[in-house]
């Protein structure tokens, strides 16, 4: 008779990590705009997302009590003066994903702050997105973010996108300690008091980036964008890890040194998923029968329509994120405390590294919000950011194989994304040597007037962010051994992005076993929800 | 100021003074520059509209009505030939202005930059001079337009020079001849080629602007091409490319 221990399921149900047995479901994996279900090896190591922590009771009231109670700083009633000259900085569509149901949290702050700020006599008021090099923000976006009401009342003279090419509307401050330029745009350094009104979707949000970052330029964020800086940290998603991070820190205390802000700073749950397509934030073990239908049924008509419809369909699914905390004050206090409820969401312990990690590539990234998540942004979801969703230890070990499941469609968004195409099709084949690319070509895509008015007129990323999302994934790059790309629906995509390809996820698991050996171990981060390992 | 540049002489014109310190400011002038078509791209007018402004200040009654309805009859006829080939509507439409005087003609062009070019300026023409400045490029008018027609809208933008077109006078009088080669299509491209060669520019750095097909040449010989309102053959060409396309408004 086999002795009990074996019998026993090698999971609990209160843990997150799963190891593959013989009798284990399949896996329904994010590919792109559609589903894969994969059975995966015996031994395989799953990582689930922590189940949604509850969502406060009265999102309103938190914001009052937070806002009443700061962290190193007098309560905001305290700080609004008649006459005085207020703007609001908000984050931008890039967060959260997908976007969240109406009411957005911003909306409800905004309502809280603005109706403060209209019985302290305080009229001059701005509302400045805080885009950085980002796409500018549609009406149709900029309305939903903050409804109809403060829409109506301040769009467009007093809500508007951040302009970073704006000749005249970025003040420089002083230097940092390290030589770094602090940029700023010019409603903002003018104001008595910045009120910054932050979603903390990951721990790399937030804090000294959103003032360092958000409403910054090309010229200061070059200090912290760039390959150097990425191939310093161990981890963006970690302070203590960061070079990232300590750079907006010497950069942002050099903006609280010179102007008074106070944050708003709030944290969502892992409520990622509506009702519809709640089943996809469960373990496959405890799905009923119904979710399994639910998921064959929607992984069947994703794969039978234009990729283009099933984007617009998922695009169209809001997220019914739940607000877990409210922190306002000073810049450090109040971010440290986001911070905590943000790892208590998101991170899960596992012992060890593993030889080869699968990451399901979904449809959605912060740069694609109504959009495509083109080869660019494919490999800065896989090397960026699901790489450092760890807390200074990656989950794959060095030298491994990190296999990626997406189609690695050769498809680009002309509106959003020009100089993408370009720096795809036309930088890539030369070299993908991030520091090359800096040297050579950062300045000129920076500087192209057709991408600045792009960038400023219309709805297109700026002209360097390629580069940035080319750097981003440096440190992925540099410690990884091979990357794979299973599911590829095309050889040259995976090819200008230096990796392998396979048909299936069976293949490239047996690539990488060839690579590292038969014995080696296999994690799959099953993401999405949000999801970050702390490697013991 | 002329800008003496040989072989292309009378075309590019140069509408800046050096400065003092030329020999110095050398090593800092700009290696790239940025081309800009006009007619369509940076104004909603083409030179029909430019044509018509002259044909209405023919100076008497007679030469007013005689051009005007002559003008208007002719609109069809111009529609269909800059369908079918820019080369021969200019040289065609060009032999309207036969006869004119020359002081007649830069005296009315200023006038006409007023109330023609200027108010059919795109909002964003001068923005995105502006930002191609501030990159470093020098910048320059291509235009199948006449030259003194132009003056004043490449003063008013902050061109540094000019391609266009340049009339043959006789006597002062216009002839209704451009003097060769006519700025448009292939020449553009040429024009745009030798400039850089003669300015020590590096041609596959520099920027050109058009929104037409018939600018294909011009665009695919700089570096840096991009459609601008482009009509539907350059969209479709554009986007075959992966140039960018910058609808101004």
């Amino acid at each position: 008779m086999r002795p009990f221990k074996t019998l026993q399921k090698l999971y609990d149900e209160e843990s997150q990590v799963v190891i593959t047995e013989k009798g284990s479901p399949p896996r329904a994996l994010f590919y792109g705009e559609g589903f894969l279900q994969e059975d995966l090896p015996v031994g395989t190591r799953v990582i689930f997302p922590r189940p949604p922590m509850a969502g406060v009771p009265n999102v309103k009231a938190a914001i009052r009590w937070a806002i009443n109670n700061p962290d190193g700083m007098d309560p905001l009633h305290a700080l609004l003066k008649p006459g005085m000259r207020l703007t609001c900085v908000i984050d931008d569509i890039s967060v959260p994903l997908p976007p969240m149901v109406t009411p957005d949290v911003r909306q409800s702050i905004l309502e809280v702050v603005l109706e403060l700020a209209a019985d302290s006599g305080v009229d001059d008021v701005h509302l400045v997105i805080a885009n950085a090099l980002h796409r500018r923000m549609t009406e149709g976006e900029m309305k939903r973010m903050v409804g109809e009401k403060i829409y109506d009342a301040f769009y467009p003279d007093r809500y508007y996108n951040h302009d970073a090419e704006d000749p005249d509307g970025i003040v420089a401050l002083e230097r940092t300690s390290h030589g770094e330029e602090v940029s700023v745009n010019r409603r903002v350094a003018e104001s008595d008091l910045i009120i910054y009104v932050n979603v903390n979707f990951v721990p790399m949000n937030g804090g000294h980036k959103s003032m360092g970052t958000g409403v910054s330029n090309y010229a200061s964020l070059r200090h912290h964008h760039n390959p150097k800086t990425i191939r310093a940290s161990e981890s963006y998603m970690e302070p203590k890890a960061s070079a990232l991070y300590r750079s907006n820190e010497r950069i942002g205390r050099n903006i609280d040194k010179h102007l008074k802000v106070f944050h708003i700073e709030t944290t969502l749950n892992n409520r990622m998923f509506g009702a519809p397509t709640d089943f996809l934030a469960k373990r496959e073990e405890d799905y009923t029968e119904g979710d399994r239908l639910k998921f064959q049924a929607m992984r069947y008509a994703l794969s039978k329509m234009p990729r283009a419809a099933a984007r617009k369909i998922l695009n169209a699914i809001p997220a019914p994120y739940d607000v877990t905390g409210v922190y306002a004050g000073a810049t450090e206090p109040a971010h440290a405390k986001t911070l905590e409820t943000s790892w208590k969401q998101y991170v899960v312990p596992v012992e060890g590294q593993s030889d080869i990690v699968i990451f399901p590539i979904p449809f959605v990234s912060p740069y694609s919000v109504n959009s495509i998540l083109n080869p660019l942004l494919v490999q800065v979801m896989g090397l960026g950011y699901f790489f450092n969703l760890n807390r200074g230890v990656p989950l794959v070990k060095k030298g491994g194989v990190l296999i990626l499941l997406h189609p690695a469609y050769d498809e680009f968004d002309p509106e959003h994304h020009p100089s993408y195409i370009e720096f795809f099709h036309r930088l890539l084949p030369e070299t993908r040597d991030s520091m090359k690319l800096e040297h050579k070509y950062e300045k000129e895509f920076a500087e192209n007037p057709s991408y600045v008015h792009l960038y400023r007129k219309n709805n297109a990323y700026h002209g360097v962010h390629p580069f940035y999302m080319w750097y981003w994934g440096e440190n992925g790059r540099q410690h990884v051994g091979k990357v794979i790309v299973a599911g590829a629906e095309n050889n040259h995509v995976p090819a200008l992005l230096g990796w392998d390809r396979t048909d299936t996820l069976t293949e490239a698991i047996e690539e990488a076993r060839g690579f590292m050996g038969r014995s080696a171990t296999i994690s799959l981060l099953r993401i999405a929800p949000t999801v970050m390992v702390d490697v013991k | 100021m002329l800008a003496g540049v040989g072989e292309l002489s009378p075309v590019p014109v140069s509408l800046t003074s050096p400065p003092l310190e030329c020999q110095e400011a050398r090593c800092h002038m700009p290696s790239k520059a940025a081309f800009f078509d006009v007619d369509g791209t940076l104004v909603k007018t083409n030179v029909v509209h430019v044509y018509a402004y002259y044909a209405m200040n023919r100076g008497s009654v007679s030469g007013i009505a005689g051009r005007t309805l002559s003008t208007a009859l002719s609109v069809p006829l111009f529609g269909l030939m800059d369908s079918l080939d820019r080369k021969t509507f200019n040289e065609f439409f060009y032999r309207y202005y036969a006869g004119l005087t020359e002081d007649r003609l830069v005296t009315i062009a200023e006038d006409m930059f007023e109330d023609v070019l200027q108010p059919a300026l795109f909002e964003q023409s001068q923005d995105l001079i502006d930002q191609a400045r501030r990159s470093g490029c020098k910048v320059v008018l291509v235009t199948g337009a006449l030259d003194f027609t132009m003056r004043p809208l490449a003063r008013h933008l902050g061109a540094d020079d000019l391609i266009a077109n340049k009339m043959q006078f006789v006597g002062g009088k216009a002839t209704g001849k451009v003097i060769p080669p006519i700025i448009e299509g292939a020449n553009k491209a040429n024009s745009i080629r030798a400039y850089c060669a003669k300015e020590g520019l590096t041609l596959d750095k520099c920027h050109g602007y058009s929104d037409s097909a018939s600018d294909y040449a011009m665009l695919a010989v700089v570096g840096r091409p991009t459609a601008v309102n482009p009509d539907l053959r350059l969209r479709s060409i554009a986007r075959a490319y992966n140039w960018p396309i910058l609808d101004l408004k």
